[in-house]
């Protein structure tokens, strides 16, 4: 067996501390070592953006990511998002749209589509149902069809769902 | 009661129609969801499969002595530790395999153990010597004398066969002006259901199993799972947590699922078995491929004269419900349109590929494929355009088809013209035939594709019905206890907006309950577009029940008669004016509370009054049928052969609107899932191995491909459905792909009879015709 890593990074909010082996994944230790089940494994390589998280900002694949590389670092996922017993602008947007069906692939959709709406607000440019789609592109979902989901981060774009 | 309660009054509302969101979206949303592949149970252990890889060879010998001495590892199973369990629609299936393979599937071996890690490693352990054997992969090969034998006890192959005639077929044929024959082939391609096939199993002390299931019909699902295991299926007991999709995928018994359970049965301990992607690529069913012979027979003045169809189904090495569809393909052929004089025939025939369950459409998305494209090929060939042709061939109500489906309220007609008028369709369809001949690398396309499909379930079973309990406590909240499964597409909000209405309380005080089968009352599973349609009249027939038992009590005790009474925002309300008369949640605890003390409590079984198909399939299979129009508009990149759709328009009879968020989502995902199948997906063969099992290879449809999308609906208020709906979630998944095509073939002039439409056979078909990209 290879030597455990000890690592200390921001979660959600709060510091925390935890020890992971060096193959383990983020989204593995997310799951697995704080309970944190909102990412999902749906393909492991990548491909399909069920397991969507934010370091330091930016949004990953947790199923790529050592989760030793965590150490130092800002994550933040799906649970982190609203404050207790609320919803966040965007995933009330999701719900009130109607985005969500089997809603599997939902919470790495809305870590993409939070982090598409906090790129543009900083840009002060225009935000197109193109962009918002391509920005979407990582993100396979199966039951939805896309065009809610555009429709919902379209909204919050516009303010319309605050 | 006080005074100012007395003098409130309640204003009618109907929640029917409107945009309700999904009561479980919140939880969703937030990722508190629990889903099966998030689940733990306390003294789990993690179950892993050895698959063959190989096609056709024998097991000379499997070696689990290192697997058994791995630390961690609890149990290992193969196909010779147990008896022959034999399951499935054919019963040609077992769960872990003895003596020979049949397909890259098939399970040799399983491990229980401590991790999932430790599972892994034990199944790289276990050594097994096959020797291998000729296999064959193609169901025309397959059927050729001297050929492989896949099973001992069906040495020709042929696993099932269909025959229906109706009408002088011969003499329609000799009378035909024009008769045509194409040939057609619709490829493998699978559900991709975002979260991985995943069971957990625990046997208790007496023998009797709980299985946490993704099944999308767990009450059959026991009857089914009982002969894998050796066990009464009274003895099995469904719980059904949350899914990450299922889209037909789960509609029968595979391996995984009894597997887990002997592993269970056997460690004495509960069992978690979970598919990686690959292996859900690989392991999980397909939907059937099909190679059509059709030839179609027409006179000068545009009227159909026969259809024969030849249908050769690869059944693979096992038989689930993909070999079965014929049953709903033959309803597209012998009655979509009028046709006289139509003859089917299909053979499934095994091979040592992998085998098809059922997928979203059951059949009739290849059929349909064929239908809709012949149809345009066939106006063509009358000179004809596509609407004309389709509107002199469309039925008018009342009419019955040949195998005896009744179109009592036949609205196909106006969904064409519907489609045809929201489109500019003829314009733009003539605009851009002729401009093929000019200059330009990109070419525009329109075209339309129609079907038909069951809309009040499909009697395939004894029974189509559905069960509900619904009971009210003394807070006037209610629990809905329904038969029919919540796989994401939305029953909950249904059902709940049917309590709302005929009870007159809020969404938040609706309660469903439907993930036990222990709990709930029967139901054939979500499958066929039922759900809404026989689980709503079911929770509809029970609501009414529970609303009159209401209705009388208040009537005792008010100078009111209760047929002028109504339920509204929680109250028992004066129908006329609206004036309370009775808190609802009040009224309820001095029912319960009286000296003859009531509860509102009531049970209903609603059974269609369709009937199953007799021996030559005649029979009008679901209580209510319904007809859809899409149009396709697209952009081909005549150089690099890239379709692009800009635009789908559906024009579709759902008899009425209940939710329309709902109805709308359904409509948006079936058409992403179908335009998939007509361009980009394709689980690629070679010598019966997948090729492509990961999203990198295959190819679902994203956002960024995702066109435009504009819905009509008819509201044809039928007379069956639960407030006047029709079921409708299959359509939008069977139609659009045709009207794909038929649009490439507007653009380009090529016609293309084997889906997907991917740039590379595009871009090959242009060059081939000699239209190289012009400029």
């Amino acid at each position: 067996m290879s030597p455990a890593i000890d690592i200390a990074f921001n979660l959600n909010g709060r510091t925390v501390q935890t020890r992971v082996a060096p193959a383990m994944t983020t989204l593995e230790m997310l799951r697995e070592n704080f309970g944190l089940t909102g990412a999902k494994l749906a393909c492991g390589e990548g491909e399909c953006g069920a397991c969507t998280v934010r370091i330091d900002g930016r949004t990953i694949n947790s199923c790529l990511m050592f989760a030793a590389d965590c150490d130092g670092r800002e994550v933040q996922t799906i649970e982190g998002l609203a404050s207790v017993g609320s919803l966040e602008v965007v995933q009330q947007a999701f719900v009130d749209f109607g985005a969500i069906q089997c809603g599997y692939c939902m919470p790495g959709m809305i870590m993409q589509a939070r982090y598409i709406v906090d790129r543009h607000a900083g840009s002060g440019g225009e935000l197109t149902r193109d962009d918002i789609a391509r920005g979407l592109e990582g993100n396979v979902c199966r039951c939805s069809g896309y065009t809610k989901v555009v429709d919902a981060v379209a909204a919050v774009v516009l303010g319309e769902a605050g | 009661m006080s005074v100012q309660e007395l003098n409130t009054v309640f204003a009618k509302e109907t929640f029917i129609g409107k945009r309700v969101t999904k009561p479980d979206a919140p939880d969703k949303a937030t990722g508190r969801t629990v889903y099966i592949n998030d689940m733990v149970v306390p003294r789990m252990l993690y179950g892993k499969i050895l698959h063959s890889g190989r096609t056709h060879a024998k097991i000379v010998s499997v070696d689990t002595s290192a697997a058994r001495a791995l630390p961690g590892v609890h149990v290992v199973l193969t196909g010779e530790d147990i008896p022959e369990l034999r399951f499935g629609p054919t019963r040609d299936n077992v769960p872990l395999k003895a003596g020979k393979v049949r397909c890259i599937r098939d399970e040799i071996a399983a491990v229980a153990a401590e991790t999932e890690a430790i599972a892994e490693h034990a199944i790289e352990l276990i050594k097994v010597e096959y020797e291998d054997l000729p296999a064959v992969f193609s169901p025309s090969e397959a059927l050729r004398e001297g050929a492989p034998v896949v099973h001992d006890d069906h040495p020709n192959n042929l696993s099932l066969h269909y025959e229906f005639s109706h009408g002088d077929v011969e003499a329609a044929e000799r009378d035909s002006d024009i008769v045509v024959e194409h040939r057609f082939e619709v490829p493998y391609v699978t559900h991709c259901c975002m979260g991985p096939g995943c069971v957990i199993a625990d046997f208790d002390t007496a023998g009797r199993l709980t299985i946490w299931s993704q099944t999308q019909y767990p009450y059959n699902f026991r009857m089914d799972l009982a002969p894998a295991l050796g066990i009464h299926p009274g003895d099995i007991r469904v719980i059904q947590p949350p899914v990450g999709g299922a889209f037909g995928s789960k509609l029968d018994v595979y391996p995984f699922e009894p597997v887990c359970a002997l592993l269970s049965r056997a460690a004495g301990r509960p069992v978690k078995l979970t598919f990686s992607r690959e292996e859900e690529f690989i392991n999980s069913p397909t939907r059937q491929p099909v190679e059509f012979r059709i030839r179609s027979g027409v006179n000068m003045d545009g009227a159909l004269t026969f259809r024969r169809v030849d249908a050769l189904l690869n059944n693979g090495a096992y038989t689930s419900w993909g070999p079965t569809t014929p049953v709903i393909q033959m309803r597209t052929f012998t009655g979509h349109f009028r046709v006289p004089a139509v003859e089917y025939h299909a053979q499934a025939v095994y091979t040592n590929s992998v085998y098809a369950g059922s997928f979203r459409g059951y059949g009739n998305v290849q059929a349909t494929f064929v239908t809709a494209s012949v149809m345009d090929m066939l106006a063509e060939e009358v000179g004809m355009d596509p609407i004309a042709f389709r509107l002199r061939n469309a039925q008018s109500s009342g009419e019955v088809t040949p195998q005896g489906s009744v179109l009592d309220d036949c609205r196909l007609a106006e969904c064409i013209e519907t489609a045809a008028e929201k489109t500019d369709f003829l314009r733009k369809h003539a605009e851009y035939a002729q401009a093929r001949t000019r200059p330009g690398r990109i070419r525009r396309g329109i075209g339309i594709a129609t079907s038909i499909h069951n809309a009040g379930g499909a009697k395939i079973h004894k029974s189509d019905g559905c069960g509900t309990i619904l009971k009210l406590d003394d807070y006037a909240r209610a629990t809905l206890i329904t038969g029919a499964s919540e796989i994401g597409q939305g029953i909950d909000a249904v059902l709940t907006q049917i309590v709302m209405e005929e009870l007159g309380i809020p969404k938040e005080d609706v309660t469903i309950v439907n993930n036990d089968t222990a709990l709930g009352p029967w139901d054939v599973g979500v499958h066929a577009s039922r759900t809404t349609f026989i689980a709503g009249n079911s929770a509809l027939r029970a609501a009414k029940a529970a609303r009159q038992q209401i209705l009388n009590a208040a009537a005792k005790q008010s100078n009111v008669s209760a047929s002028e009474m109504d339920l509204r925002a929680g109250h028992v309300v004066q129908a006329d004016n609206g004036v309370a008369i009775v808190r609802l949640d009040r009224l309820l605890r001095q029912m319960h509370f009286a000296e003859e003390p009531e509860l509102v409590m009531v049970s209903d079984y609603y059974e269609p009054n369709s009937v199953p198909e007799d021996r030559n399939h005649f029979g009008n299979l679901s209580a209510a049928w319904a007809h859809a129009a899409y149009v396709a508009e697209v952009e081909v990149d005549t150089e690099t052969g890239e379709v692009r759709v800009l635009k789908m328009t559906a024009v579709q009879d759902v008899g009425r609107v209940i939710n329309r968020l709902g109805i709308e989502g359904q409509i948006e995902g079936g058409i992403s899932v179908s335009l998939g199948y007509a361009l980009s997906e394709q689980l690629k063969m070679r010598e019966g191995r997948v090729m492509n099992p990961s999203f990198r290879d295959y190819k679902v449809f994203t956002a960024p491909e995702t066109p435009e999308i504009e819905i009509h609906f008819i509201e044809s208020d039928c007379s069956e459905g639960p407030m006047g709906a029709k079921g409708i979630a299959e359509l939008p998944a069977i139609v659009p792909a045709p009207a794909v095509a038929n649009a490439v073939y507007n653009a380009t002039g090529i016609r293309f009879f084997a889906p997907p439409l991917t740039p590379e056979k595009v871009a090959r078909a242009i060059h081939e015709a000699g239209q190289p990209a012009a400029d």
